[in-house]
């Protein structure tokens, strides 16, 4: 696999030779190096100053694992989690559902399909920060959709989710299942055009009605979509920020706090840089546990 | 890989395909209902707004609001409106998508036709960077910024989405010229063509298709970025994202919403510009990170 010796003049390397050899290398180690400065440097630092007494600034004092027995038994860290857990079971499993179901009805010989797919998938396109601008103000009880309700007569409708500390966490959820549907959408599509058609002839040749067409050639033919949908929207959800920042700000009260939104309050607002790195790092090895599996199996296929 | 492909063989009856319309039609609605409620009371006076009827046309149109979003509206110290923070992301986005690029497309040349013992794990652990949640960087990111001198400027940001954007490059370069033929770059080897001769002449025509997928994603994320924003360059320094989130979030005053609307338009119009005219080659770069070339 390896060719690194180029044909000519293989007996006595000369200085171009040897040079032509050293090239490729030379190019790629300036990403290389900011990729292990930048990336894996910062994570072994964050992952130090987890360990340390860091306040406002970082500071070098050891502590063991006083940040992560601290950062366990806060309310708002358990709060954070909970919520986490909500939203990304929720997000992925409807973002699938939904991407699913428009992918399949979109095979069937659509008309406007044309029209259709960039529709459902513009969202992808925006910001977090304008989708959540958006939707804030649209699920807003006082000028959103239920004072739209209420003028078009029907007075006993409520729809306060997004200022209710036990639902709001579903309103992150809408907008995020908005912004994203579409895209997952496009993956099904993909797998499912390309399904070989002539094992469906057949099958419908025995009579096989659509629903167990789908149900026992055709999704479990998509394997590789959900494995691709569920990756990357899990690791979407655990990043989540930005959309929180704009719909709701983490509130009422700290009913839509996410850990993304946690660490950064504890370490630009709050001061416990320490508390602040700790959880960055449980992020990281949440995101890891279901990144490098992936990533490995992905690598070692193409060999 | 390609979505317009062939359609299914299933066949549907009437039933079945009407209610598929409407559910289609339905979902069409969803998707627009947030961009049309935007669009409708950007052009609306406050005071229409805050009598009620959201989805009404407005009885007044007005440019207004667009106006004072651009140019007069309240966000940092001065009244500017954002078009200076417009400005900022323009000159964030240029130079790091035109570096991450380019770098991209070597480490892909590199790590496909110049292949050495370990070269699946160096690509595997640039990929991994792609994914990492950025919290766990920016801490030690902020210290660096500030040593270099680049906190709170447009080429700190530069450099942070340079950094963690070459990962998205690289794959897609990678998956590209994978496929393409090693032994056209063999040949030019034998005829004594260089490492960059051959990246120009052999490589570099051929990869149209794939420099607009990787630009587009890399616009569109460095566009749409907050974190690295609102972490690094706050103050007159702040991407559109960030600027845009402070004129929402204001608490002075009377809240304008046509001109939030207004802005969060503005903010979105380079996407959806580059998104209406690339769009296709945008899905395909979305699924060049999940799914394999």
């Amino acid at each position: 696999m390896a060719v690194t010796d180029p044909a000519v003049g293989a007996s006595a390397p000369d200085f171009r030779t040897r040079l032509q050899h050293w090239i490729p290398k030379i190019v790629l180690s300036p990403s290389l190096a900011m990729i292990f400065v930048f990336v894996y440097g910062f994570i072994a630092f964050t992952v130090y100053l987890s360990f340390t007494d860091s306040r406002m600034l970082p500071s070098f004092g050891w502590v063991g694992w006083e940040n992560y027995s601290k950062l366990w038994r806060l309310s708002h860290w358990e709060i954070s989690l909970i919520n986490m857990a909500i939203f990304a079971g929720l997000y992925i499993v409807v973002c699938t559902a939904i991407g699913l179901m428009l992918a399949i009805f979109l095979d069937q010989k659509i008309r406007g399909e044309g029209v259709l797919r960039p529709l459902y998938l513009y969202p992808m396109a925006l910001s977090f920060i304008v989708t959540g601008t958006a939707w804030k103000w649209f699920l807003d009880p006082g000028i959103g959709l239920e004072n739209v309700m209420h003028t078009w007569g029907w007075t006993s409708f409520s729809f306060d989710w997004i200022k209710n500390r036990d639902f709001a966490i579903y309103t992150v959820v809408l907008a995020a299942v908005w912004q994203t549907s579409g895209f997952v959408m496009a993956m099904f599509l993909a797998g499912l055009r390309g399904i070989d058609n002539e094992i469906l002839k057949a099958a419908q040749m025995d009579g096989a009605s659509n629903w167990n067409l789908y149900r026992r050639i055709i999704i479990p033919q998509l394997r590789p979509a959900f494995l691709s949908a569920f990756v990357i929207l899990a690791h979407l959800a655990i990043k989540t920020f930005d959309l929180v920042i704009a719909l709701t700000g983490g509130g009422p009260g700290r009913a839509t706090e996410l850990p993304a939104t946690f660490m950064y309050s504890y370490t630009f607002t709050r001061n416990q840089m320490g508390i602040g790195a700790a959880s960055a790092v449980i992020m990281l090895m949440t995101i890891a546990a279901i990144m490098i599996p992936y990533l490995y199996a992905e690598l070692r296929e193409k060999k | 890989m390609a979505v317009a492909s062939s359609d299914t063989a299933i066949r549907t009856g009437r039933i079945a395909r009407t209610f598929i319309y409407l559910v289609l039609l339905l979902f069409a609605l969803f998707y627009m209902l947030p961009l049309y409620v935007m669009l409708i009371n950007s052009v609306k006076p406050l005071s229409e707004i805050t009598g009620g009827g959201m989805m009404n046309l407005p009885d007044i149109w007005t440019l207004e609001p667009w106006r004072k979003a651009w140019s007069e509206a309240q966000i940092g110290v001065q009244p500017t409106g954002l078009k200076p923070y417009f400005w900022n992301s323009i000159q964030m986005v240029v130079p790091a998508v035109a570096i991450s690029t380019i770098l991209g497309a070597l480490n892909g040349y590199v790590l496909t036709k110049w292949r050495f013992k370990g070269d699946t794990i160096l690509f595997g652990l640039m990929l991994f960077a792609c994914f990492i949640p950025f919290q766990i960087v920016l801490i030690p990111m902020a210290r660096v910024l500030g040593v270099l001198g680049l906190a709170g400027s447009t080429w700190g940001l530069v450099l942070v989405h340079l950094v963690y954007g070459i990962g998205f490059t690289t794959l897609y370069f990678r998956n590209y010229y994978a496929v393409f033929p090693t032994e056209l770059v063999r040949a030019a080897q034998i005829d004594g063509a260089g490492f960059f001769q051959i990246f120009w002449r052999i490589l570099l025509p051929s990869s149209g298709p794939i420099a607009v997928v990787s630009v587009i994603w890399q616009f569109t994320n460095i566009w749409n970025d907050f974190l690295f924003g609102a972490s690094f360059a706050a103050g007159d320094g702040a991407p559109m994202t960030v600027a845009l989130n402070n004129l929402v979030q204001s608490s002075t005053g009377v809240k304008e919403y046509n001109v939030h609307f207004a802005g969060a338009i503005l903010a979105a119009t380079p996407t959806l510009l580059v998104y209406i005219v690339a769009g296709r080659y945008f899905v395909r770069g979305l699924m060049a990170g999940s799914v394999k070339g």
